[in-house]
């Protein structure tokens, strides 16, 4: 089964609670991230997920094997949210089951903060005062590129 | 001259206006193609890009073969 995918619909808790539900596990530990309305002082109206998603598709794969590696076995979903998302909706979900507990809420910390880091995602935020910006990129230092 | 293939996301899609496009170049590394790219369409300044080739993130001094898919990997946002 595939354990990392992209959305383009809404997705559900309930759904990735299913999906990792394993008799084998007696801990089960999600996270769900939401669509806030504000960043960075700004009100947010809505915002715009973008991705590259056959590269990302095979580095949340990897992610979760290292998950498995670091952390021990256990059953793992993640599923992000493409195009346009309002406030409020889920935007990634993660859930983890494992056998005990401490392995399930550290496989699903490195999950989503390396999913954060290393999946080609972008998201554009539409502003109230009728501006836009891709995040992380807009304000990026005016440094020339550095080839890392 | 090789051709390639780029792939545009985000940031670049919306400055270059297309999602892909095939180019002669005469670039030799995929930091060579960037240089190149971003005189001809005066492309926004980034820090921490990435490059992929063929569909994995690669080097920037990777050599570029004839028909290459290429992808410039704005900073990235998810979650």
């Amino acid at each position: 089964m595939k354990r990392f995918a992209f959305s383009h619909e809404a997705v559900s808790g309930e759904a990735v609670r299913r999906l990792v539900a394993d008799d084998a596990s007696g801990a089960y530990v999600a996270f769900e991230g939401w669509v806030r309305n504000h960043n960075e002082g700004q009100r947010v109206l809505r915002l715009e997920y973008e991705a590259f998603e056959s590269l990302g598709a095979k580095e949340g794969e990897r992610i979760i094997r290292e998950a498995e590696e670091r952390f021990g076995i256990g059953t793992v979903y993640c599923v992000h949210r493409l195009g346009q998302l309002e406030i409020g909706d889920i935007a990634v979900i993660v859930g983890v089951s494992t056998p005990h507990r401490g392995e399930a809420f550290e496989a699903c910390r490195y999950i989503i903060d390396e999913v954060k880091h290393r999946v080609p995602i972008w998201k554009k935020e539409y502003y109230e005062n009728g501006d836009s910006g891709w995040v992380n990129c807009e304000r990026c230092s005016a440094a020339a590129h550095d080839h890392d | 001259m090789i051709r390639v293939q780029i792939e545009y996301f985000a940031i670049l899609r919306e400055h270059v206006g297309k999602n892909v496009e095939e180019i002669q170049t005469e670039a030799i590394t995929a930091a060579g193609l960037f240089d190149e790219l971003a005189e001809r369409y005066d492309f926004p300044r980034m820090s921490h890009m990435k490059v992929a080739i063929n569909d994995e993130f690669d080097d920037w001094d990777s050599a570029l073969a004839e028909g290459d898919s290429i992808a410039f990997i704005p900073p990235v946002a998810g979650g």
